[in-house]
């Protein structure tokens, strides 16, 4: 077992995709011209590295965010490189564009830079999906994904989660802030992972597969993933939207009124929520297949 | 933020490997960019610290540096994030390390 977890983005791109080529290396230094200003460091690669590659031999598009740099927060040059990696993908057409994520979202000192480097990634991952190449989501950085890159996961057709990652908008230091200590506990662990965790958001559908933290179980299920694209529309559609919609109606007429996810997970028919926080991966995926919700529509 | 420089002539080391990058800058860490470059034999390193004040002891770093390796034609960049001078050394042997298994 090696842990993805653990891993830097450079040693997971190693770990899971062959052959691979980067594009805007370091040694190109295309770095921040915001950061210096604000007299904070840059790096070579501004924090992604994006490029090409196999997996079980197939061609994919890649990108990997570091979350050491600045929580693999999105500035202007690190969304650019993203960007252009997927109006590459539209052109050349690999078999699907991999996106290991790691991200606490905009990079703040960039600003309005950040922000719209943030929008033009889901246009342009849209643009990618609706050329039928299949977007696929990695999260299993210790940085989770959040905002604008949370919301640019959810824009993808396959996300895989560890037990480890959390996918969420707003992270649990920024509930606190806005809302008091009442509402949201960023110091209570188990509260943050029971709330944004890989296990909560594959009972809730949020993400298509929960692997163990291991970088040979993320490429299995990045396989698995390539080939689930194969039966579906890649394309976001009209209809898958609506489902989507009327899915998340559903679930907040159904689970609004719950305080805790184990309020949920009860409700849900998981007969001793208190005990999944403990199960392995494994365990966990067994006990829960009969009763986790409906994989939603690809959309 | 503060820049430091140093230049060390007459090496005797060429690495002759494409270029590389070990290491990451975050907190108490650092990224090291090793390229190679002609410099008529010497070995550049720039330095790029968050940790402003520290040129002296940077420059014993370096100067171990130099004698355990000896490069040639040999351009280091350096972007530093408060790392320790031990963590400076191991990051950048890894570095080249990694450049003479490329080369190999």
């Amino acid at each position: 077992m090696s842990s993805y977890l653990e891993a830097t983005a450079r040693q997971r791109v190693a770990a899971l995709i062959s052959e691979f080529t980067e594009f805007l290396p370091p040694a190109k230094e295309w770095t921040s011209p915001h950061l210096p200003q604000l007299n904070a460091p840059v790096s070579f690669d501004d924090g992604v590295i994006i490029g090409r590659g196999t997996v079980d031999g197939k061609q994919v598009y890649v990108a990997a965010q570091e979350g050491g740099f600045m929580g693999g927060a999105v500035g202007e040059v690190h969304g650019a490189k993203l960007v252009g990696l997927m109006r590459a993908a539209v052109i050349h057409k690999p078999q699907a564009l991999v996106l290991l994520a790691e991200s606490g979202g905009v990079r703040l000192h960039e600003a309005n830079a950040g922000l719209i480097a943030v929008s033009e990634v889901m246009r342009a991952l849209l643009a990618v999906r609706a050329a039928g190449i299949p977007v696929i989501v990695v999260i299993g950085g210790s940085n989770g994904c959040f905002g604008g890159m949370g919301i640019v996961s959810r824009c993808a057709n396959v996300i895989i989660m560890s037990e480890e990652a959390r996918l969420a908008m707003s992270g649990p230091e920024v509930i606190e802030t806005a809302n008091g200590v009442e509402e949201f506990d960023s110091r209570d662990r188990a509260l943050v992972w029971r709330t944004t965790g890989g296990k909560h958001r594959y009972l809730l559908g949020d993400c298509q597969m929960l692997v163990a933290d291991d970088d040979a179980a993320f490429k299995a299920a990045i396989v698995q993933g390539m080939q689930d694209s194969i039966q579906s529309e890649v394309a976001l559609s009209l209809a898958a939207l609506e489902g989507e919609q009327e899915m998340l109606t559903a679930r907040l007429q159904d689970l609004g009124n719950k305080i805790d996810p184990m309020d949920i997970w009860a409700a849900m028919g998981v007969e001793h929520p208190e005990d999944i926080a403990i199960l392995d991966t494994e365990a966990f995926l067994q006990l829960t297949a009969s009763i986790r919700q409906t994989e939603r529509q690809h959309g | 933020m503060e820049t430091l420089v140093y230049r060390f002539e007459q090496g005797q080391r060429k690495l002759g490997s494409a270029a590389q990058l070990v290491g990451v800058v975050s907190s108490g860490n650092l990224e090291v960019l090793v390229q190679s470059l002609d410099l008529q034999s010497a070995c550049e390193i720039e330095v790029n610290t968050a940790a402003v004040g520290f040129g002296v002891i940077w420059q014993a770093v370096m100067n171990d540096f130099n004698q355990r390796w000896q490069l040639a034609d040999c351009r280091i960049a350096i972007n530093d994030m408060g790392a320790t001078p031990a963590v400076v050394s191991l990051r950048m042997d890894q570095a080249i390390e990694a450049c003479l298994e490329q080369a190999k």
